[in-house]
């Protein structure tokens, strides 16, 4: 630097810098006064004026909630509506002596602890201009008392509210999820403008995960109002825009019958159109009604909820983890196909048990004396433990794991709502990071007939079963079939949610799909097969595969014991499981059961199946006949 | 000059460069900016809490770059000046929208607006580009130091953000102003840039337009445009002399004054202070100013100079357009009221420029002791 201010006079620029500063701080004493001024003219010389703009008449903004958007099934069945509720708020400002006003309040509806526990801890968090709700969901009774003595309560105040409403209780419940009332969680992370009016948010299924699509835009009144903040009256209305409709996928009628094939028993129905991946039954039982939620479940009610045995609150469907049993070995066989390890009439003889070489440890088949000589197709049909602890043997773990996962199991399916689970597909690498141990031989064994580390949702098997109707097209599956452009201009009612297109299932020889398919319909419609007790009427053919999930460790491990329904307690019965799609040549619907602790797939679980394929299939009346 | 750094004993030296004068004035500043802030977010200790959190980010920039010397920064300039500009090009690409226009940068970790960097960097360069020019320089030097003006307030411009075009555009001219331009060349620089307002009314986007046509109308559009200039006014106006009181501002807790918390905090300030508060408040800004003139003027180059210069005065004019917005005087351009509006990308520039005054200040006592 010193280099260059050789040619500079250093004094003289000096001074003519301490000139520009002294102008320049001229300037900011002048712009400070004129600031000072004009600060002066508004609050000392004008303040009488804006004091009485600010006392008298003011004008607010206040916003304008959006309605809700509804929701539909395929048919357009009503499955979410909005229906006014009341609520009374109080304005504490307004009202003399608190206590004493909503102790009165109390006579003439009916308060409750809870109540008056969130009012109070509203009442610290909010200022004491605002209006604070008292309660909500009104009854009429309660609206008409009020009514007759408002003039009595000052400050006290009955507004009217859209409030959700599910029409169909509890039948899409695990579909559906529910709103809530907006909590302190959530509104740290909402858009506060957006939701500046609303009072509900969807918490659960797909009124969580399509929440921005019904919520719509906020509108906003600009309103005049007094000193004691009553609405003097409306300037100007930005009208909110309103929640999308949405049509499910969904079929509610399909849905019920679903429930009512389950009964009072545990487990769960999923039902996917493999041409499209649109879900068409989604049942969780039990079920709940989700309009418990909607204003705010009491302390009880919800303790009994979350404390039942039954877990209802639970989505079997989505987040039930279950050993596929014997389902899987259609796609085991599948898999031994491809890699080329056997051929589909190649023969082993199916003994009582199977032994790997070289070690005395028993691995039984279901039936005590052994299946006989048995290829492919038998092995399938009548469910052969031996021949598929045989087949996974010589795939070994990794090629298993590699073919199985092309049919989703062990990762999300992607469903368009929140909280799927991913299932277990076991393999060398899993079990190294997860449980810090190699993988032993034993294991792959029974990785073959679906037991073992092996579990997935009945959402996954669902999706596998309509991969194998398909013949290896694999789909999204998605609950939102459309918007609805009727209350929305703006869309064209088309506007599915768009996933990539999943991978399809590439196999060697597109003749073994067929090897395959045959021996599941044959498991249900040949009498040897397993699911016989349901194919032997069908009006149609079923290709299906029954499957029966140990929950307890008795049976293939070491020696036979008894397996004696009776002496068992009932949560460590096995599972009973069955998947199926139908028409076997042109399919329509593939379909997942479970039924928790309900003893063999093919007597427990295809009834339900059935009864869902009927009602699809052939219609109404067929499927009430036919309803065990 | 040579001296930069280099001719400092370790006797008698702080064990930190800092100005103990500057850093009282906005220690007062950011703590009414606190108290004001608590009672405009209605009691929300949460946003308070957070704005403390930019706070002490924003200090611990000042006392790091308080520790180096101004020669380093010199050095640094052109780098800091050109990487700026990167950003300000990258920003339109891969930028964040907010409000229709595209002002932020994700770094993953931090959000920011690059072009509150280049509140910095700009006079930094332009300081470096004249410091050895004679004074005072010619006009060749002038229109190159126009040009590196023109070029971030252009982009800038384009994202679209007007108030901190202009607001970087002035501290560009004001560093020009002090190197030494001539009176006859402002005078007709000063009419091209009148002359140039029609063109420049093209460009405007709509919104920016219609604030200016309501500035000189506001009633014209009572419920839209106008309606914050209108509330803001009635807030400070009710507050007449000695304000309602903290806490105690109708207009600003009865939710009719927008953006409270940000460009229109001195609403809230003026309402619940009073005129006597919001007089003392130009008193502390004008305080912090005249100190930084004061630190620029017994620089010891002219890169040091200019530099002070031009940052004190860009704190001025921040200060200014923002009172002189939410009181009325001047359009709705968003610039936010320095060390007072929440939001964090301003803090931390601001107070990283002082500290880049204290280090001025620093080098200054080092070469006169």
């Amino acid at each position: 630097m010193a280099a260059r201010d050789f040619f500079k006079d250093i004094r003289l620029e000096k001074r003519y810098f301490r000139t520009r500063v002294y102008l320049v701080a001229m300037l900011v004493l002048l712009c400070m006064l004129i600031l000072a001024l004009r600060l002066f003219y508004l609050q000392v010389s004008s303040h009488d004026h804006y004091a009485t703009l600010s006392q008298e008449n003011r004008m607010k903004i206040v916003p304008v909630p959006p309605t809700r958007g509804l929701v539909y099934d395929r048919n357009m069945n009503l499955l979410a509506a909005n229906r006014p509720s009341y609520q009374i708020r109080v304005t504490p400002v307004e009202v003399g002596d608190l206590e004493r006003v909503v102790a009165q309040l109390g006579q003439l509806i009916d308060l409750e602890e809870h109540h008056l526990k969130k009012f109070y801890g509203d009442l610290k968090r909010k200022q004491s201009f605002e209006s604070i709700p008292l309660k909500v969901n009104l009854s009429e009774d309660e609206v008409a008392r009020f009514s007759v003595n408002r003039h009595r309560y000052p400050g006290v105040e009955i507004t009217a509210h859209a409030s959700r409403y599910y029409p169909m209780a509890g039948v899409g419940a695990h579909t559906l999820g529910y709103v809530g009332r907006i909590n302190a969680d959530e509104i740290q992370k909402l858009d506060k403008k957006d939701y500046s009016g609303t009072t509900y948010i969807g918490k659960v299924g797909v009124e969580k995960f399509y929440e921005q699509a019904l919520h719509g835009t906020v509108g906003y009144q600009h309103i005049e109002i007094n000193a004691q903040g009553r609405r003097l009256r409306v300037l100007k209305r930005i009208p909110p825009e309103p929640g999308k409709d949405v049509m499910l996928t969904l079929d509610v009628r399909l849905q019920e019958v679903a429930l009512q094939a389950l009964g009072e028993r545990r487990g769960s129905v999923v039902a996917i159109e493999p041409e499209t991946g649109e879900i068409l039954v989604f049942v969780s039982t039990p079920t709940y009604d989700p309009n418990q939620f909607v204003n705010g479940i009491g302390s009880r009610q919800y303790a009994q909820l979350r404390d039942d045995p039954d877990q209802p609150l639970f989505n079997r469907a989505l987040s039930g983890l279950y050993p596929p049993g014997s389902t899987i070995k259609p796609m085991v066989a599948l898999a031994g196909l491809h890699y080329g390890v056997t051929r589909a009439d190649d023969t082993i003889w199916a003994g009582p048990y199977y032994q790997l070489p070289g070690t005395q440890h028993k691995y039984q088949d279901w039936k005590k004396e052994g299946h006989g000589r048995v290829d492919m197709p038998k092995a399938i049909t009548q469910s052969s433990d031996v021949y598929f602890y045989t087949l996974a043997y010589k795939l070994g773990i990794d090629r298993m794991a590699e073919f199985l996962a092309q049919f989703n199991f062990g990762s999300r399916t992607g469903l368009d709502t929140w909280g799927e689970a991913k299932g277990i597909l076991p393999s060398r690498e899993w079990k190294r990071k997860v449980h810090g141990q190699p993988w032993y031989p034993g294991e792959t064994v029974i990785t073959g007939i679906g037991q073992g580390y092996l579990s997935a949702t009945p959402l996954q098997l669902a999706l596998a079963t309509s991969v194998l109707a398909t013949r290896g097209q694999a789909v999204q599956p998605k609950f939102l079939r459309k918007y609805l452009p009727a209350t929305h201009p703006s869309g064209d009612g088309n506007d599915r949610n768009q996933a990539p297109a999943p991978r399809s299932v590439e196999i060697a020889d597109a003749l073994h799909w067929d090897r395959i398919v045959e021996a599941m319909e044959d498991s249900v419609h040949k009498p040897n097969g397993t699911a016989y007790a349901v194919g032997r009427d069908a009006g149609y053919r079923i290709a299906g595969k029954t499957g029966t999930a140990q929950v307890f460790g008795l049976k293939r491990d070491g020696e036979r014991q008894e397996y004696i329904e009776e002496e068992l307690d009932e949560k460590l019965r096995d599972h009973a499981l069955f998947i199926a799609f139908a028409p076997a040549d042109k399919p329509k619907i593939a379909i997942a059961v479970v039924v928790e602790n309900a003893g063999a797939g093919g007597v427990a679980a295809a009834p339900v199946a059935k009864a869902v394929l009927d009602h699809y299939l052939l219609g109404n009346e067929y499927a009430q006949r036919d309803t065990p | 000059m040579a001296t930069l750094g280099t001719m400092t004993t370790q006797e008698g030296r702080p064990l930190l460069n800092l100005d103990p004068i500057l850093m009282g004035g906005l220690v007062v500043l950011c703590g009414a900016g606190l108290a004001v802030l608590y009672s405009s977010a209605n009691n929300d200790m949460g946003v308070v809490l957070h704005q403390f959190g930019h706070f002490v980010i924003g200090f611990m920039v000042l006392v790091l770059l308080a520790q180096i010397p101004s020669k380093q920064l010199f050095q640094w300039s052109p780098w800091l000046y050109l990487g700026g500009l990167a950003l300000l090009v990258m920003v339109l690409f891969v930028g964040y929208s907010g409000k229709g226009a595209q002002r932020w940068l994700d770094l993953g970790v931090i959000r920011f607006q690059p072009s509150e960097l280049m509140k910095i960097f700009l006079p930094m360069m332009i300081a470096w580009y004249l410091s050895d020019k004679h004074v005072p320089p010619s006009l060749r030097y002038i229109v190159v130091a126009l040009l590196m003006i023109a070029v971030p307030v252009w982009l800038i411009f384009l994202q679209p953000d007007l108030g901190t075009a202009l607001l970087v555009l002035s501290l560009g001219f004001f560093v020009v102003f002090l190197a030494g331009i001539t009176w006859r060349l402002l005078a007709v620089s000063g009419g091209l840039m009148l002359a140039s307002v029609p063109a420049f009314w093209l460009y405007l986007h709509d919104y920016q337009r219609q604030r200016i046509i309501t500035l000189l109308n506001p009633e014209s559009d009572p419920l839209g445009a106008g309606y914050h200039i209108i509330q803001s006014k009635i807030a400070l106006g009710s507050g007449g002399l000695y304000g309602k009181g903290w806490l105690n501002g109708t207009q600003s807790q009865l939710d009719f004054l927008p953006e409270r918390s940000t460009d229109f905090v001195f609403a809230v300030f003026g309402e619940e202070f009073g005129f006597l508060g919001t007089v003392l408040l130009l008193f502390v800004y004008g305080f912090v100013v005249m100190r930084g003139l004061s630190i620029a003027s017994y620089a010891e180059d002219t890169y040091s100079r200019l530099l002070a210069g031009g940052l004190s005065l860009s704190f001025f004019v921040y200060f200014v357009v923002n009172i002189g917005m939410v009181s009325g005087l001047l359009p709705i351009v968003g610039v936010p009221l320095p060390l007072i509006s929440y939001g964090g990308t301003s803090m931390v520039t601001i107070l990283a420029a002082f500290g880049i005054l204290m280090s001025i200040h620093s080098s200054q006592n080092m070469f006169t002791s």
